[in-house]
């Protein structure tokens, strides 16, 4: 089990939370909410060890084209990156619904 | 209870089975009448997953709404099948137990409340044991107090089905709902197999697990009221038909004579053809044993 | 922890009723009998091996189809007896191996067989009969689901020879793609997945451990004692409620079952809610 913490910086202010997807095998569930301040802070908890580069590589890439304040938690059983981004592409879509 | 065939064919239905549990109860609500209880912002998590190195869902994979069917006042309550095979934890197994007796305290205080309980489930989590077959016998207990006021739904549609202690549980609901996908029983073929051996139960032998378990061959046992297509509004339909028709007259669980004599007819000394019991049991139940 | 040979259902049915036998027209693996308890007289029911069964999966000490209906035939007839009378204590005096695991019990809905004994017994306890759980030896998966746990007391043997749990070990190893040893690791540290019965009564589910001298082959005190325990039992879920809630209210509960506990109230807070 491991848990990776990440912080960006955000100006923009959110107003509603976000929850999206499934601890399946190979998924992931994103719940994503408002925060104050000027950051978003991104924590991921994974059953699979050893990929901390990859899982910053793709919130890295996430927040070039987000700037919400948030706070992102993630509970993953092992997606790929191509599902994780999908997964928060479709958190950022309902918070903004 | 027929099953509704509405006109619907293969290409305008609108898939049950895609759906995950949120969605699926979301469904079976009058427009506009539901909301989420304990979802997962208020993280109610197992206590007990993380640190065997499994990765804990917020809302452990059961989902309770509250609303109206029908006009009526009912909650749903729905495992995620693709959590942890939709296992009974104690947290998801509170939830259930909770819902359902707050159903029934609703009821005492003369707000007609139903259930309706999304099965697909495997039975016990093991990795919380003894904790989740606790949550079971309190499930249980809670069917056996809030049907006696209102109806208590049992709806299985796949791909998951509902094995294990959950299905002595849907043996206790008024009334159990499944499509042709799904299956109900209380041993999973693999199970059997290991246990019996092969010769037993061949795991591998999908049209025997479906020709015992599955839908049409329980709806065809009387083991089911109602075979619905994998087409959500059908589903729907049939739901708010029975919230409508109220308790029924007699509880499959409690006509003992009636299946203690089918059971003591049965030739042992052969496998049977599950067509057989079709036969055998399509018989009209009889009204000997109210409640 | 000893080999286990299911002899604890019949040596303790004996016991405390005198007899071994079950009821006429009923399976041999399913003993009945009416037995005096403290003042009272007191229905004593346990599922027990039957080598020449009609079922073949349900011949050494299962809860089969037969067995579950037989179960549920004999506490309604306790039910239907005592309906305009004071209700008589049941006590499930609990060994039994697992459920049948066949294509026959499967086919003919074993699920329903066992409900059918759930119904029963959660209905005695719902119309006032005390439902008393002795635990004596094995109570595993659809076992202690289907006789004992609708009881308004549990009480099982302070021993190795007693487990209670949702399945066998090697098939639980082997289901969680653990080895043995790795499952037995986790269940020290998980109590909830724990074997050992004294991990068990850390959860609040137990009305009672109960220290027995010789489990296999009990003394006349042993069997006193139990008797007396039983009693206290039946006073003690005479003066509570008839559902469960009592579960949750132990000790035990208090500092294992936190999560069911604030899961409860947080869902009754939203409930009231609009």
């Amino acid at each position: 089990m491991e848990h990776i913490e990440l912080d960006y910086p955000a100006k923009r202010r959110i107003s509603k939370k976000a929850h999206i997807g499934v601890v399946g095998s190979g998924d992931l569930e994103v719940l994503l909410e408002p925060a104050n301040g000027n950051s978003a802070h991104v924590s991921i908890r994974t059953s699979v060890d050893g990929f901390s580069e990859a899982w910053k590589a793709v919130l890295d890439r996430f927040f070039t084209t987000y700037d919400g304040a948030v706070r992102i938690q993630i509970n993953d059983a092992g997606a790929t990156p191509g599902s994780v981004q999908l997964r928060l592409a479709q958190a950022v879509e309902v918070s903004e619904q | 209870m027929s099953d509704q065939r509405l006109g619907t064919n293969f290409i305008n239905r609108q898939s049950f089975i895609e759906l995950d549990a949120r969605e699926r109860a979301a469904a079976l609500f009058d427009a506009g009448t539901s909301r989420e209880l304990v979802g997962p912002f208020d993280r109610m998590e197992s206590p007990w997953l993380e640190q065997q190195g499994v990765t804990p869902q917020e809302d452990d994979g059961c989902v309770v709404m509250k609303g109206k069917i029908a006009g009526q006042a009912a909650v749903v309550i729905a495992l995620e099948g693709a959590f942890q095979g939709g296992s009974l934890g104690e947290v998801s197994g509170a939830k259930i137990a909770a819902a359902l007796d707050l159903a029934s305290a609703d009821n005492v205080k003369g707000i007609s409340t139903s259930a309706v309980i999304l099965l697909e489930t495997g039975g016990v989590r093991l990795q919380e044991a003894n904790l989740g077959e606790a949550a079971i016998a309190e499930i249980m207990a809670s069917i056996l107090v809030l049907r006696r006021h209102a109806p208590v739904i049992c709806l299985t549609a796949g791909t998951v089905g509902c094995f294990g202690g959950m299905s002595l549980a849907a043996g206790l609901c008024s009334y159990v709902v499944m499509t042709r996908e799904a299956r109900l029983g209380m041993n999973g073929p693999e199970v059997i197999e290991q246990e019996s051996g092969v010769d037993e139960f061949d795991s591998k032998d999908h049209a025997l697990i479906w020709a015992i378990d599955g839908g049409e061959q329980r709806y065809a046992m009387g083991l089911a009221d109602a075979l619905v297509d994998d087409d959500t509004p059908q589903i729907a339909n049939a739901v708010r038909g029975l919230v409508l028709k109220g308790a029924p007259p007699v509880y499959r669980s409690s006509q003992v004579a009636l299946y203690r004599g089918r059971i003591a007819t049965l030739d042992t000394s052969r496998q049977w053809d599950p067509g057989e019991l079709r036969v055998l049991w399509a018989t009209k139940s009889s009204t000997e044993e109210k409640q | 922890m000893t080999e286990h040979t299911l002899v604890r259902g019949t040596v303790w049915f004996r016991a405390l009723t005198g007899q071994a036998s079950s009821m006429s027209g009923d399976p041999k693996s399913v003993l009945t009998a009416d037995s005096p308890l403290g003042k009272e007289q007191a229905r004593f029911l346990c599922v027990v091996p039957d080598p020449n069964a009609r079922f073949p999966c349900a011949r050494h000490g299962e809860i089969g189809l037969e067995e579950g209906y037989t179960l549920a035939a004999r506490v309604r007839e306790v039910m239907q007896q005592d309906k305009n009378k004071t209700k008589r204590p049941i006590v499930a005096i609990v060994d039994a191996k697992s459920q049948a695991y066949g294509r026959r019990e499967e086919t003919a809905a074993i699920f329903l067989a066992c409900a059918a004994a759930i119904d029963a017994y959660g209905s005695a306890r719902l119309a006032g009969h005390p439902v008393i759980a002795l635990i004596v030896g094995q109570a595993i998966s659809g076992v202690p689901l289907t006789h004992g746990y609708q009881a308004n007391r549990i009480l099982a043997f302070d021993d190795d020879g007693v487990v209670i749990h949702a399945m066998h070990k090697a098939a639980a190893a082997r289901i969680t793609r653990r080895s043995l040893e790795e499952l037995e690791q986790l269940a020290k540290k998980i109590a909830p997945m724990s074997y050992d019965i004294r991990d068990y009564a850390k959860l609040g589910l137990l009305y009672k451990l109960l220290h027995v001298e010789n489990p296999e082959k009990p003394s006349e005190q042993d069997i006193r004692n139990v008797q007396d325990e039983l009693v206290g039992a039946i006073t003690d879920a005479r003066r509570g409620s008839v559902d469960l809630s009592n579960r949750l209210e132990s000790k035990g509960a208090l500092e294992m079952r936190k999560a069911s506990l604030l899961v409860r109230s947080r869902l009754e807070a939203q409930w009231l809610e609009n």
